[in-house]
């Protein structure tokens, strides 16, 4: 009777076990990280208290979640003002059109300045753009490497060379280069926009071509038999073995070069003036207002925080092409 | 009488030689191979690990450039990779981003030109039906097991219509049992298809059980053909009944004394790696 008791309570008790066990994982998973944020917000709000700048305390959490509000608050009634505007424009145009039906309405565009969510907008824009580029000419190139030790052994030392410099380096030039040759009566985008981007490209090929290089130069020796067996097509071999062995490779590269491509991004636009969030924080900073230190430390958050969305999203990315659903990303 | 020459003459090796560039001068793997085969022919290569068997069926797969001699097939030298020279390889190298039947498809695709869609497809179907894969069409080669994925690597070699089909120890990476059934795969397969085959092998009861001749390689460096033994043994061959079979057991007594004292393999430490692979060949061959 003992006997026969004992065996169920034991297995019981190991499944008790094990749910406490996940339990406490899962619990872990979410504790831990709050905990962390929790001994920094503290730390921060401490250390904050004590340092004391020309412009006033630095800010603590408290004055960065205030200035968090004012920021949406001025985003807001900058939107109503210029809705307003365009209303007060529509109404005005209404009525001349109907003392003059010959009057052709124009529209004049709203010219407040920009506010933070429209220069988190623009910066997301420019390094779109610049992170395009950048891809679109180092892929190619890295799978060019990959495939023929001729390519890579000529282009590595410039690899090399360029990989290391600033793009506080390249700035000046890009931007000289730029106003020399980007000369147009109507042009499509600023300048400040186009130096900016520029400087993100120069920037955000490196990792990429190597990583690229690298990937397409370690596919599987075999495959690259069968594909001479079969006498693929250097295009069909390239699409059909090289892209799809390689795809994890070349979004380690390009996941890099995002990463660097954003951090780029803030200094270039600082020294650009290109109006997103490089340029919010040096206003901010030549503003010196009391606030303004708590305004900049919203968007540090914020660059942040976008930064760490970005590489999320290239992740997705990466699983949604790759066709290789089991391998774990991070 | 010119027939019989042209059928006898299909693939030819002759003196064929290769070195390898190391740092310290060229290492000449092969040297002297001379082997005529003829057209529907199954020939095996055995020999110990190292000994360039592999380095044979790469030259005639056009991937390794021989450094003297050649290889002539129906008349022509054989100087690149091609679709008529197929290779099965040891670990099936499927393209494993697409599925069984895209596996397949590549390379029907490729060899078929002039070919409907519906053709093509029809092409693949019957392949994959020759290897008993057909349920598998769709699965990625990650989900299925090692011997299948041999299975649709022999589906695709097969659906190049390859005047020879190489297979590199295509049974080496799979369990004795799988393997068994792979092997009787490949004897239905050539007995209807009559492709000439080489194959290497490892092992003994393989080689006896599914060749016509057996090439004997000799140990590196310089290796080259050591003796050729002819299998009469009648076909279709049964595994079981070739157990208790005398003759058989006397062909496999052949090339084992050929492997074990004529070209027994120096244990150094060098070749450890290689003498581990005959221990278990050894004892593959005695448990069978």
């Amino acid at each position: 009777m003992l006997k026969s008791n004992t065996a169920p309570m034991f297995l019981q008790n190991v499944k008790t076990s094990k749910l406490k066990e996940q339990f406490f994982t899962t619990l872990n998973a979410m504790l831990l990280p709050l905990i962390g944020l929790l001994i920094f917000v503290a730390l921060w709000a401490m250390i904050a208290k004590n340092i004391d700048t020309s412009l006033g305390e630095f800010p603590g959490p408290v004055a960065v979640w205030e200035q968090t509000g004012t920021l949406i608050d001025e985003h807001v009634a900058q939107q109503e003002k210029a809705e307003a505007f365009y209303e007060r424009q529509e109404e005005r145009n209404a009525k001349r059109l109907a003392d003059d039906p010959s009057y052709v309405p124009k529209i004049r565009p709203f010219t407040g300045a920009p506010t933070f969510f429209d220069q988190i907008w623009t910066s997301l824009y420019t390094v779109a753009i610049g992170f395009l580029i950048a891809s679109v000419i180092a892929v190619p190139l890295g799978i060019l490497c990959g495939l023929s030790k001729g390519v890579y052994t000529a282009i590595n030392p410039l690899i090399q060379l360029f990989k290391p410099v600033s793009p506080l380096a390249w700035l000046p030039l890009v931007t000289m280069v730029v106003s020399a040759l980007y000369v147009s009566d109507d042009p499509l985008f600023s300048k400040s926009f186009v130096t900016s981007a520029i400087t993100v490209a120069l920037c955000c090929l490196w990792p990429t071509l190597i990583n690229t290089a690298v990937g397409v130069s370690s596919i599987d020796k075999d495959l690259i038999n069968v594909s001479k067996v079969l006498r693929l097509k250097p295009l069909t071999h390239v699409v059909k073995i090289v892209l799809p062995s390689s795809i994890p490779a070349i979004f380690t590269g390009l996941r890099l070069s995002l990463g660097i491509g954003w951090m780029v991004l803030i200094a270039a636009e600082m020294l650009a003036q290109n109006p997103g969030l490089g340029k919010f924080v040096w206003d901010e900073f030549q503003n010196g207002s009391s606030e303004s230190l708590a305004r900049i430390m919203v968007a540090v958050l914020t660059i942040g925080i976008i930064g760490f969305g970005l590489d999320r999203l290239m992740l997705v990315i990466q699983r949604k092409v790759s066709w290789d659903k089991s391998v774990s990303l991070r | 009488m010119t027939t019989q020459s042209r059928t006898d003459r299909h693939l030819e090796l002759s003196q064929v030689g290769i070195d390898f560039p190391t740092p310290k001068g060229p290492f000449t793997a092969l040297q002297d191979v001379n082997l005529k085969i003829k057209k529907g022919e199954f020939v095996s290569l055995i020999g110990h690990s190292g000994c360039g068997k592999s380095t044979v069926l790469n030259i005639v797969a056009g991937l390794y450039q021989a450094t003297s001699g050649g290889v002539i097939l129906d008349g022509l030298e054989v100087n690149e990779p091609g679709p008529e020279r197929a290779v099965v390889f040891q670990n099936h190298s499927l393209l494993p981003w697409l599925s069984v039947y895209k596996n397949v498809e590549l390379a029907v695709k490729q060899t078929s030109k002039g070919k409907t869609k519906a053709e093509i497809k029809e092409w693949v179907q019957h392949n994959l039906d020759l290897v008993h894969m057909t349920h598998a069409a769709d699965k990625l080669p990650s989900e299925i097991s090692g011997g299948m994925k041999q299975r649709v690597g022999i589906a695709r070699a097969l659906s190049m219509e390859p005047k020879v089909l190489l297979m590199d120890e295509p049974f080496g990476a799979l369990d004795a049992l799988t393997r068994a059934h792979l092997q009787d795969s490949v004897m239905e397969i050539h007995a209807s298809l009559g492709n000439t085959v080489i194959m290497i092998t490892h092992d003994v009861d393989e080689a006896v059980l599914l060749s016509d001749r057996i090439v004997m390689m000799t140990n590196g460096p310089a290796a080259t053909i050591g003796e050729i033994l002819d299998i009469n043994l009648e076909r279709p061959r049964n595994r079981l009944a070739m157990a208790d079979n005398p003759e058989y057991n006397r062909y496999r007594h052949a090339v084992l004394t050929f492997l074990y004292e004529k070209q027994k393999k120096i244990e150094t430490v060098a070749s450890a790696k290689a003498t581990n692979s005959n221990n278990t060949e050894r004892s593959n061959s005695s448990a069978a």
